[in-house]
């Protein structure tokens, strides 16, 4: 049945998937970049359809606003330029696109198998939200905060070391090579 | 249990002395080597002189364990299949016991001064002990399993010392011949063991003979204890060297003169009657299978005799004559007289032994001369050892009262007289009895008796083509030292009075408990009637004997120039015989030939080539082929690789959506 | 409102495209981005179940999720300027070192 929710639902899920297409259509990959960072704003608002507003907040701040900047960066750095065509491998388009598509159909089966027109059912939340103050909507900060530091501890902490190692990795991968051989011991010092 | 009497001391000590000798003797000095060899072979006949001395403490048949520690014995326990390291001792077993540790030590002794200038004089020492272990555990074992083993190794030993000279071609040759033929025999032997253990559930001699007991005689046709008892003959045709297995015992003769007088004369080649005798309880309710023994001893007898007459080789003369007198104790076995053919083995032990070392003292003193035609006259120069070969060649000759006459009448008497017997067999036994009288005396006219022929021994001590190592250097033939001629005095007394046992039946009744009561106690009932055919048929063959000695006589001594134009008018007839009739020419074409070419064409052309080794390299082929096509997939491409990805995911997916359904 | 099957229908949607341009693009980074895209169909999946099982796990792992993206792409980012300093392509096929 028509509601305000399906709308939205339709507006949001046809620009992102306008974006998606834009995305394998474009030449230039800053277009692709700037097709993907519209997909990414759309999914956002899919995110807050769907009562996660921690998580759509965190869409836009860390996916669209630094890891697509970071790829305009880059292409800006590098100069990239429209894609030349070139006859790369016969095997990633007569067996990956079957297999893609393959792939799709196996979900799509599956999905319309198990599909009603149930909605999103409202309901009691599986979480304990004893520490949650009584008007907290799920999804929000103030409810995802307390599992983050409670249940998942754990993956929060090895996570910001997969961060730090992160860091580390891109300074020395990106960083430019010494123009000479470092100096061995007993080098650099004339006789 | 009755008191022990450590038995297995008595194979035992020689295989500590064998092993002593193997690994420390080539360092050692011949004195050192010697005194091992004969300590440890003389402490096994000493051992087997206690055991007689103390045999009426014991209740035969005795049975014992290895070290008379069941445990220790253990050898095989599967299911309800037992065999074990044990010994049994009876009359029969004793008998063979005296005689291989007795004959077998005399030999020892002899070989101390045989050997001594050869090289290899430590191996040879070793290999003699080795083998009197082996034959110990052959003649005391208390299942046919165990026996097998001796059978084998006594075999084994037999390669070792026929190929002694193993530099020599024809020595090598003539090992691998004797092997090859005992293991022809060896297979009928092991077919004949198979029937037992499936039919009788053991081979344990005491199990086995009770379980045979309540069997009726076979007389309705052949059944399965007569399949056994031929398959049991075949592998005795092939360790006694009966037709048509005997062609190995004339080749080995290439081997030293004590190894064929050991092994070649006294034991191991008797150890196929022993085997005969022993399983006499299934011989006996299989009359087929008596008969065919029976044929097989009495035309090897005839046969071996036959060839015996023409050979020159002073050796090879002995050799026929081995294999004929085995047929003599094969004759006795299969017309039901196992006690005559034990008591022909034993007085056969002791004046073969006498002849072949007596011959070895000949070659020795012609510094290695083996053909007669070049020797002669040598009574004035060795008239001790002309005098042992006179006591021995009498005594296989028949001629009482030396030893051979008791027991080659006693078998002549029973072929006659038995059950089983028929006189056919007795009068081929007369006939053969004749030709053995002639070709001994004829051996011994013309090695001893006319004029010396022979090339004047040169400094070196090689005559024309020395046969064997054992020349000094002398002018002239000379008489062997004590320490050869010693064993030869003893043997010929034990072929002077050796067969007075046998007097008024005495070894058949010691023998008796063994062999039961048989076909002899039919002719025990019809003795009296019996007695004067007995005399009878001993008169001929005193008489044939003599006439034999007659001919001899006539031939070679006092007409010399006759054989030849005998040999002459007979022709073509004379080469067969000279040359063996053929047979192992025969056996060449027949077997030997399609063998090897089968094997070539087929084996390894065929399948070693063909099947095997292009299974492989064409395994290795296919593995490239396949790796080449598949290398194509590592391209580099990193397109190709994300294809690949997207396909290999959506087969997961379709496999758990697969799971998820099911 | 709106039934689970559409939300993973969209996701599905947005996952084929990014496989697709993963498969057909031949500059790097696109690759990269397409592989982004798939991240972003996942996610929304894993919202969506949130939703409709009540559990907020759910969300709490594309936190995750974004976490790791944004390291992967920083590393990957690297690499490809890496790979370009030497190459100086960005073309896919051209980078061809990995074969035997």
């Amino acid at each position: 049945m028509i509601s305000v929710h399906l709308i939205l639902f339709l507006m949001f899920g046809a620009i992102a998937v306008a974006g998606a297409v834009n995305l394998l259509v474009q030449r230039h990959p800053i277009n692709s970049a700037l097709s993907l960072i519209a997909v990414m704003a759309a999914l956002a608002g899919e995110y807050l359809l769907l009562g996660a507003e921690f998580v759509a907040a965190v869409q836009v701040i860390v996916y669209a606003g630094a890891i697509m900047v970071l790829f305009v960066f880059t292409i800006m750095l590098l100069n990239a330029g429209e894609e030349e065509r070139t006859k790369g491998s016969r095997v990633a388009f007569l067996v990956g696109i079957p297999g893609m598509l393959l792939g799709s159909l196996l979900v799509a089966w599956v999905v319309l198998r198990h599909s009603g027109t149930e909605a999103v059912a409202a309901g009691g939340w599986t979480e304990s939200l004893a520490n949650v103050p009584a008007r907290a909507v799920p999804g929000s900060p103030e409810t995802i905060g307390p599992l983050l530091f409670h249940e998942f501890l754990l993956p929060f902490e090895i996570t910001s070391i997969l961060i730090l190692i992160a860091i580390m990795g891109a300074v020395v991968l990106a960083s430019k090579p010494p123009s000479s051989p470092p100096l061995g011991p007993g080098q650099g010092v004339k006789n | 249990m009755t008191e022990t009497l450590n038995l297995w001391l008595i194979p035992v000590l020689p295989l500590a002395g064998a092993a002593i000798n193997g690994f420390l003797g080539k360092k050692s000095s011949r004195t050192a080597v010697s005194t091992i060899a004969l300590v440890f072979s003389g402490a096994a006949f000493a051992w087997a002189l206690t055991v007689a001395w103390r045999l009426s403490s014991v209740t035969l048949p005795h049975q014992e364990f290895f070290v008379n520690n069941e445990r220790l014995a253990h050898w095989i326990r599967s299911g309800s299949f037992s065999a074990d390291f044990a010994f049994y001792l009876d009359q029969l077993s004793l008998v063979m016991l005296l005689v291989v540790t007795g004959v077998g030590f005399l030999i020892h002794i002899y070989s101390v001064g045989y050997m001594w200038e050869d090289a290899g004089y430590y191996r040879f020492f070793s290999y003699l002990n080795l083998f009197m272990f082996f034959m110990l555990t052959l003649v005391l074992a208390n299942n046919y399993l165990l026996m097998f083993i001796g059978w084998e190794g006594v075999g084994l030993a037999s390669y070792l010392l026929i190929g002694f000279w193993f530099t020599k071609d024809s020595a090598a040759s003539a090992g691998k011949k004797a092997f090859i033929v005992n293991r022809i025999g060896d297979f009928g032997f092991l077919i004949g063991l198979f029937l037992i253990i499936q039919r009788f559930g053991s081979l344990n001699f005491t199990e086995v003979f009770s379980k045979v007991q309540p069997y009726a005689a076979e007389t309705a046709g052949a059944g399965l204890l007569t399949a056994i008892g031929i398959l049991l003959m075949v592998g005795a045709c092939g360790k006694s060297a009966q037709i048509p297995l005997y062609v190995w015992l004339p080749d080995a003769m290439e081997g030293p003169t004590p190894v064929s007088a050991l092994i070649h004369a006294a034991t191991m080649v008797t150890a196929g009657v022993y085997m005969v005798a022993r399983s006499h309880v299934i011989f006996e309710r299989a009359p087929i299978a008596l008969t065919v023994v029976a044929i097989i001893g009495t035309l090897t007898a005839l046969f071996a005799a036959t060839i015996g007459i023409t050979q020159t080789d002073i050796k090879k003369v002995l050799a026929y004559s081995t294999v004929s007198q085995l047929g003599y104790m094969f004759m006795a076995c299969g017309v039901g007289a196992f006690s005559a053919g034990i008591f022909h083995l034993m007085t056969h032990a002791f004046f073969k032994g006498l002849l072949f070392l007596g011959a070895g003292s000949v070659i020795h003193a012609v510094g290695g001369e083996q053909d007669m035609r070049k020797m002669g006259g040598l009574r004035s120069y060795i008239p001790w050892t002309t005098a042992v070969m006179g006591v021995a060649t009498l005594a296989i000759a028949g001629i009482p009262p030396f030893a051979g006459f008791w027991s080659k009448d006693e078998i002549l008497w029973k072929a006659f007289s038995s059950e089983h017997g028929s006189w056919i067999f007795w009068l081929i036994g007369v006939i053969t009895a004749f030709i053995t009288s002639f070709y001994m005396f004829r051996l011994l006219f013309m090695t001893f008796a006319g004029d010396y022929r022979g090339a004047k021994v040169d400094e070196h001590g090689h005559a024309s083509h020395g046969h064997g190592h054992d020349g000094h250097g002398h002018g002239e033939p000379h008489e062997s030292p004590a320490v050869m001629l010693i064993p030869l005095m003893i043997l010929a007394v034990l072929s002077i009075f050796g067969g007075l046992v046998g007097i008024g039946n005495g070894f058949e009744h010691f023998l008796a408990p063994v062999f039961g009561t048989g076909p002899e106690a039919a002719t025990a009932a019809g003795e009296p009637a019996g007695r004067g055919t007995e005399f009878l048929l001993m008169g001929v063959s005193i008489l044939v004997a003599l006439s034999g000695a007659v001919l001899a006589w006539i031939l070679y001594v006092s007409s010399p120039y006759l054989p030849k134009k005998i040999a002459a008018s007979l022709g073509s007839f004379y080469d067969a015989v000279l040359n063996k009739y053929y047979v192992d020419e025969i056996y060449a074409k027949l077997f030997v030939k399609p063998l090897v070419d089968g094997s070539t064409s087929i084996l390894w052309q065929g399948v070693d080539r063909k099947v095997i080794d292009d299974t492989v390299n064409n395994a290795a082929d296919g593995a490239r082929h396949v790796s080449d096509e598949v290398r194509h997939m590592q391209s580099g491409n990193l397109r190709s690789y994300a294809g690949w990805i997207a396909a290999g995911a959506a087969v997961v997916i379709a496999y758990m959506i697969w799971l998820g359904v099911r | 409102m709106v039934p689970l099957s559409y939300y993973l229908a969209l996701s599905g949607i947005l996952f084929a495209c990014g496989v697709t341009g993963f498969l057909i693009k031949r500059n790097i980074i696109t690759i990269f981005m397409s592989i982004e895209l798939m991240l972003n169909g996942v996610n929304l999946s894993f919202v969506a179940f949130a939703a409709h099982w009540h559990t907020l796990a759910g969300q709490v792992f594309v936190f995750f999720v974004m976490v790791v993206a944004a390291a992967e792409a920083a590393v990957g980012l690297a690499i490809i300027i890496a790979v370009y300093r030497t190459r100086e392509t960005l073309n896919v096929d051209q980078v061809n070192l990995l074969k035997l």
